[in-house]
Protein backbone atom coordinates (compact mmCIF):
# COMPACT_ATOMS: atom_id res chain seq x y z
CA UNK A 1 0.00 0.00 0.00
CA UNK A 2 1.60 3.42 -1.65
CA UNK A 3 -0.98 5.44 0.31
CA UNK A 4 -0.70 8.42 2.36
CA UNK A 5 -0.80 6.97 5.77
CA UNK A 6 -2.76 9.11 8.29
CA UNK A 7 -1.68 10.18 11.57
CA UNK A 8 -3.55 8.84 14.82
CA UNK A 9 -5.07 11.72 15.84
CA UNK A 10 -6.32 12.75 12.18
CA UNK A 11 -7.84 9.10 12.79
CA UNK A 12 -9.34 9.75 16.26
CA UNK A 13 -12.30 11.55 15.87
CA UNK A 14 -13.42 8.60 13.44
CA UNK A 15 -12.64 5.94 15.80
CA UNK A 16 -14.27 7.56 18.55
CA UNK A 17 -17.62 7.78 16.72
CA UNK A 18 -17.00 4.05 15.38
CA UNK A 19 -16.79 2.88 19.19
CA UNK A 20 -19.81 5.23 20.17
CA UNK A 21 -22.04 3.46 17.18
CA UNK A 22 -20.76 -0.22 18.27
CA UNK A 23 -21.62 0.68 22.20
CA UNK A 24 -24.81 2.42 20.72
CA UNK A 25 -25.66 -0.83 18.84
CA UNK A 26 -25.04 -3.29 21.88
CA UNK A 27 -26.61 -0.87 23.94
CA UNK A 28 -23.90 -1.84 26.34
CA UNK A 29 -20.85 1.18 27.22
CA UNK A 30 -19.00 -1.28 29.78
CA UNK A 31 -15.56 -0.56 29.54
CA UNK A 32 -14.80 -4.15 27.58
CA UNK A 33 -17.41 -3.82 25.29
CA UNK A 34 -15.79 -0.63 24.24
CA UNK A 35 -12.59 -1.95 24.19
CA UNK A 36 -13.32 -4.60 22.09
CA UNK A 37 -15.03 -2.19 19.94
CA UNK A 38 -11.96 0.04 19.83
CA UNK A 39 -9.43 -3.25 18.91
CA UNK A 40 -12.36 -3.60 16.03
CA UNK A 41 -12.84 0.30 14.89
CA UNK A 42 -8.87 0.31 14.48
CA UNK A 43 -8.88 -2.87 12.39
CA UNK A 44 -12.05 -2.05 9.72
CA UNK A 45 -10.25 1.31 9.27
CA UNK A 46 -6.70 -0.06 8.79
CA UNK A 47 -8.36 -2.84 6.45
CA UNK A 48 -11.57 -1.22 4.61
CA UNK A 49 -9.03 1.75 4.15
CA UNK A 50 -10.81 5.04 2.67
CA UNK A 51 -9.14 8.47 1.57
CA UNK A 52 -9.05 10.04 4.72
CA UNK A 53 -11.32 12.96 5.74
CA UNK A 54 -9.09 15.95 5.76
CA UNK A 55 -10.65 17.62 9.08
CA UNK A 56 -9.50 21.44 9.31
CA UNK A 57 -7.43 21.15 12.31
CA UNK A 58 -9.91 23.10 14.81
CA UNK A 59 -13.44 22.34 15.93
CA UNK A 60 -14.99 25.50 17.92
CA UNK A 61 -17.51 23.52 20.58
CA UNK A 62 -19.09 27.32 21.30
CA UNK A 63 -20.00 27.85 17.76
CA UNK A 64 -21.41 24.60 17.03
CA UNK A 65 -23.82 24.19 19.70
CA UNK A 66 -25.81 27.29 18.60
CA UNK A 67 -25.30 26.28 15.37
CA UNK A 68 -26.96 22.71 16.10
CA UNK A 69 -29.81 24.70 18.16
CA UNK A 70 -30.35 27.09 14.64
CA UNK A 71 -30.42 23.81 12.49
CA UNK A 72 -32.71 22.15 14.69
CA UNK A 73 -35.02 24.67 14.40
CA UNK A 74 -34.79 25.16 10.48
CA UNK A 75 -35.60 21.36 10.25
CA UNK A 76 -38.94 22.52 12.43
CA UNK A 77 -39.10 25.43 10.00
CA UNK A 78 -38.80 23.39 7.05
CA UNK A 79 -41.07 20.58 7.23
CA UNK A 80 -43.70 22.85 8.30
CA UNK A 81 -43.10 24.96 5.21
CA UNK A 82 -43.00 21.98 2.45
CA UNK A 83 -46.51 20.48 4.16
CA UNK A 84 -47.76 24.16 4.02
CA UNK A 85 -46.62 24.07 0.20
CA UNK A 86 -48.01 20.59 -0.55
CA UNK A 87 -50.95 21.54 0.97
CA UNK A 88 -52.03 25.05 -0.09
CA UNK A 89 -49.73 25.19 -3.47
CA UNK A 90 -49.06 21.40 -4.73
CA UNK A 91 -48.98 21.62 -8.42
CA UNK A 92 -48.49 25.00 -8.84
CA UNK A 93 -45.23 25.53 -6.60
CA UNK A 94 -42.26 27.57 -8.66
CA UNK A 95 -38.75 26.66 -8.66
CA UNK A 96 -35.36 27.46 -9.42
CA UNK A 97 -32.28 26.53 -9.76
CA UNK A 98 -29.86 28.97 -8.63
CA UNK A 99 -26.03 28.80 -8.64
CA UNK A 100 -23.75 29.64 -5.31
CA UNK A 101 -20.43 30.10 -5.50
CA UNK A 102 -18.32 29.10 -1.76
CA UNK A 103 -15.39 30.46 -0.40
CA UNK A 104 -13.92 26.98 0.90
CA UNK A 105 -12.69 24.75 -1.29
CA UNK A 106 -12.26 21.75 1.29
CA UNK A 107 -14.19 18.48 0.40
CA UNK A 108 -14.91 18.49 4.21
CA UNK A 109 -17.12 21.62 4.21
CA UNK A 110 -18.57 21.80 0.61
CA UNK A 111 -20.32 18.28 1.66
CA UNK A 112 -21.19 19.68 4.92
CA UNK A 113 -22.59 22.92 3.62
CA UNK A 114 -24.50 20.39 0.75
CA UNK A 115 -25.99 18.47 3.66
CA UNK A 116 -26.96 21.28 5.89
CA UNK A 117 -28.35 22.88 3.10
CA UNK A 118 -30.56 20.18 2.19
CA UNK A 119 -32.20 19.71 5.36
CA UNK A 120 -33.03 23.77 6.04
CA UNK A 121 -36.22 25.56 3.97
CA UNK A 122 -36.88 25.00 0.60
CA UNK A 123 -33.43 23.83 -0.57
CA UNK A 124 -31.70 20.77 -2.43
CA UNK A 125 -28.43 20.81 -3.97
CA UNK A 126 -28.60 19.61 -7.23
CA UNK A 127 -25.28 19.54 -8.86
CA UNK A 128 -21.67 20.35 -7.21
CA UNK A 129 -18.79 21.64 -9.13
CA UNK A 130 -15.47 20.38 -7.01
CA UNK A 131 -13.17 22.67 -9.11
CA UNK A 132 -14.59 25.63 -8.45
CA UNK A 133 -16.19 24.90 -5.24
CA UNK A 134 -20.02 25.58 -6.50
CA UNK A 135 -23.21 24.20 -5.82
CA UNK A 136 -26.56 24.37 -7.58
CA UNK A 137 -29.38 24.69 -5.45
CA UNK A 138 -32.85 23.34 -6.76
CA UNK A 139 -34.72 26.25 -4.19
CA UNK A 140 -38.17 25.51 -3.81
CA UNK A 141 -40.96 28.31 -3.95
CA UNK A 142 -38.34 30.83 -5.85
CA UNK A 143 -40.76 32.86 -7.45
CA UNK A 144 -38.31 35.85 -8.39
CA UNK A 145 -34.67 37.33 -8.46
CA UNK A 146 -35.02 38.45 -4.86
CA UNK A 147 -35.75 35.48 -3.11
CA UNK A 148 -33.00 33.52 -5.12
CA UNK A 149 -30.73 36.55 -3.52
CA UNK A 150 -32.63 35.49 -0.51
CA UNK A 151 -31.57 31.63 -0.70
CA UNK A 152 -27.58 32.46 -1.90
CA UNK A 153 -27.24 34.87 0.94
CA UNK A 154 -28.65 31.58 3.20
CA UNK A 155 -26.38 29.12 1.81
CA UNK A 156 -23.39 31.32 2.34
CA UNK A 157 -24.47 32.23 5.83
CA UNK A 158 -24.49 28.31 6.62
CA UNK A 159 -20.85 27.89 4.97
CA UNK A 160 -19.59 31.03 6.95
CA UNK A 161 -21.13 29.23 9.79
CA UNK A 162 -19.57 26.05 9.16
CA UNK A 163 -16.10 27.90 8.36
CA UNK A 164 -16.02 29.46 12.01
CA UNK A 165 -16.98 25.77 13.15
CA UNK A 166 -14.55 23.69 11.89
CA UNK A 167 -12.72 25.74 8.99
CA UNK A 168 -9.00 25.70 8.21
CA UNK A 169 -7.59 28.82 10.13
CA UNK A 170 -6.91 30.51 6.72
CA UNK A 171 -10.38 30.18 6.05
CA UNK A 172 -11.23 31.25 9.28
CA UNK A 173 -8.80 34.67 8.44
CA UNK A 174 -10.13 35.15 4.74
CA UNK A 175 -13.92 35.19 6.16
CA UNK A 176 -13.41 37.73 9.16
CA UNK A 177 -11.33 39.70 6.86
CA UNK A 178 -14.62 39.37 4.08
CA UNK A 179 -16.89 40.52 7.08
CA UNK A 180 -15.08 43.03 7.99
CA UNK A 181 -14.66 45.08 4.33
CA UNK B 1 -49.30 16.44 37.58
CA UNK B 2 -47.17 13.46 38.01
CA UNK B 3 -44.13 13.02 35.65
CA UNK B 4 -45.78 10.52 34.05
CA UNK B 5 -48.17 11.82 32.48
CA UNK B 6 -46.29 14.69 31.67
CA UNK B 7 -44.55 12.07 29.93
CA UNK B 8 -46.76 10.43 27.87
CA UNK B 9 -48.27 13.65 26.79
CA UNK B 10 -45.15 15.17 25.50
CA UNK B 11 -44.55 11.47 23.34
CA UNK B 12 -48.40 11.48 22.55
CA UNK B 13 -47.47 15.21 21.18
CA UNK B 14 -44.31 14.31 19.72
CA UNK B 15 -45.77 10.61 18.00
CA UNK B 16 -48.88 12.77 16.23
CA UNK B 17 -46.77 15.26 14.91
CA UNK B 18 -44.33 13.30 13.50
CA UNK B 19 -47.16 11.67 11.81
CA UNK B 20 -48.14 14.24 10.65
CA UNK B 21 -44.54 15.28 9.01
CA UNK B 22 -44.52 11.61 7.36
CA UNK B 23 -48.21 12.46 6.27
CA UNK B 24 -47.07 15.86 4.53
CA UNK B 25 -43.65 14.35 2.67
CA UNK B 26 -46.64 12.07 1.53
CA UNK B 27 -48.59 14.38 0.44
CA UNK B 28 -45.52 16.62 -1.40
CA UNK B 29 -45.38 13.70 -3.35
CA UNK B 30 -48.69 13.39 -4.21
CA UNK B 31 -48.83 17.31 -5.37
CA UNK B 32 -45.34 18.23 -6.44
CA UNK B 33 -44.93 18.82 -9.99
CA UNK B 34 -42.08 17.68 -10.68
CA UNK B 35 -39.55 15.44 -9.35
CA UNK B 36 -36.98 17.66 -7.56
CA UNK B 37 -39.83 19.88 -5.86
CA UNK B 38 -41.04 16.05 -4.97
CA UNK B 39 -37.67 15.40 -3.27
CA UNK B 40 -38.07 18.72 -0.85
CA UNK B 41 -41.14 16.40 0.33
CA UNK B 42 -39.05 13.11 0.51
CA UNK B 43 -36.47 14.85 2.67
CA UNK B 44 -37.40 17.54 5.11
CA UNK B 45 -40.88 16.41 6.80
CA UNK B 46 -39.58 12.90 7.24
CA UNK B 47 -36.12 13.73 9.12
CA UNK B 48 -38.66 15.67 11.48
CA UNK B 49 -40.84 12.97 11.51
CA UNK B 50 -38.31 10.07 12.23
CA UNK B 51 -37.26 12.68 15.14
CA UNK B 52 -40.74 13.04 16.67
CA UNK B 53 -41.28 9.55 16.55
CA UNK B 54 -37.97 8.48 17.46
CA UNK B 55 -38.02 10.87 20.84
CA UNK B 56 -41.52 9.88 21.75
CA UNK B 57 -39.95 6.27 21.50
CA UNK B 58 -36.93 7.55 23.56
CA UNK B 59 -39.27 8.76 26.31
CA UNK B 60 -42.00 5.42 26.54
CA UNK B 61 -38.89 3.15 26.66
CA UNK B 62 -38.03 4.86 29.89
CA UNK B 63 -34.14 3.20 29.78
CA UNK B 64 -30.91 5.31 28.92
CA UNK B 65 -29.21 2.41 26.83
CA UNK B 66 -32.07 3.27 23.65
CA UNK B 67 -30.62 6.76 23.28
CA UNK B 68 -27.46 6.45 21.93
CA UNK B 69 -29.16 3.70 19.42
CA UNK B 70 -32.12 6.11 18.51
CA UNK B 71 -29.20 8.98 17.93
CA UNK B 72 -27.29 6.94 15.83
CA UNK B 73 -30.08 5.97 13.92
CA UNK B 74 -31.06 9.85 13.22
CA UNK B 75 -27.40 10.69 12.73
CA UNK B 76 -27.30 8.38 9.76
CA UNK B 77 -30.57 9.58 8.86
CA UNK B 78 -29.13 13.20 8.76
CA UNK B 79 -25.99 12.01 6.73
CA UNK B 80 -28.14 9.69 3.90
CA UNK B 81 -31.06 11.45 2.94
CA UNK B 82 -29.20 14.66 1.30
CA UNK B 83 -27.04 12.21 -0.30
CA UNK B 84 -29.78 10.47 -1.98
CA UNK B 85 -31.97 13.11 -2.52
CA UNK B 86 -29.03 14.98 -4.14
CA UNK B 87 -28.94 11.81 -6.35
CA UNK B 88 -31.83 11.27 -7.74
CA UNK B 89 -32.16 15.03 -8.18
CA UNK B 90 -28.94 15.15 -10.07
CA UNK B 91 -30.05 12.22 -12.27
CA UNK B 92 -33.32 13.48 -12.68
CA UNK B 93 -32.20 16.91 -14.29
CA UNK B 94 -29.55 15.25 -16.17
CA UNK B 95 -32.76 13.17 -17.65
CA UNK B 96 -34.33 16.18 -18.04
CA UNK B 97 -37.47 15.14 -15.77
CA UNK B 98 -38.38 18.49 -14.76
CA UNK B 99 -41.21 21.34 -15.93
CA UNK B 100 -39.13 24.49 -17.11
CA UNK B 101 -41.76 26.38 -17.01
CA UNK B 102 -42.02 25.84 -13.52
CA UNK B 103 -38.20 27.09 -12.64
CA UNK B 104 -38.14 30.89 -12.43
CA UNK B 105 -34.28 31.07 -13.20
CA UNK B 106 -31.92 28.00 -14.07
CA UNK B 107 -28.67 28.88 -13.65
CA UNK B 108 -27.11 24.98 -14.26
CA UNK B 109 -28.82 25.07 -17.69
CA UNK B 110 -26.21 27.38 -19.34
CA UNK B 111 -23.72 25.63 -18.30
CA UNK B 112 -24.60 22.30 -18.85
CA UNK B 113 -25.14 23.22 -22.48
CA UNK B 114 -21.66 25.10 -22.51
CA UNK B 115 -19.66 21.65 -21.13
CA UNK B 116 -22.17 19.93 -23.77
CA UNK B 117 -20.87 22.05 -26.63
CA UNK B 118 -17.62 21.54 -25.42
CA UNK B 119 -17.63 17.80 -25.31
CA UNK B 120 -19.55 18.03 -28.85
CA UNK B 121 -16.36 19.91 -30.27
CA UNK B 122 -14.05 17.44 -29.04
CA UNK B 123 -15.87 14.25 -30.40
CA UNK B 124 -16.20 16.60 -33.41
CA UNK B 125 -12.47 17.23 -33.61
CA UNK B 126 -11.74 13.05 -32.95
CA UNK B 127 -13.57 12.04 -35.81
CA UNK B 128 -11.74 14.48 -38.08
CA UNK B 129 -8.62 13.18 -36.78
CA UNK B 130 -9.82 9.35 -37.67
CA UNK B 131 -11.17 9.93 -40.67
CA UNK B 132 -7.71 11.61 -41.45
CA UNK B 133 -6.05 9.19 -40.62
Amino acid sequence: MNRKRISLRQELPLLVWLVFVWGALWQNFSPGNLLFGALIAVLVARIFYLPPVELGGRFNVLRAVPFALIFLGKVVAASFQVLYLAVVRGPNVVSAIVAVPLRSHSDLLVTATGHVISLIPGSLVVEVDRSTSTLYIHGINVRNAEDAAKLRKEVRDTEAGLIRIMGTKDELSALTQEIAA
Amino acid sequence: MNPETVIDAVSAVFMVTGALMSLGAAIGLLRFPDLMSRMHAATKPQVLGLFLLLAALGLQMRSWWVWPVLVVAWLFQLLTVPVSAHMVGRAGYRTKHLHPELLSSDELEAVVQQAAGQQAAKHGVDDDDEAGR
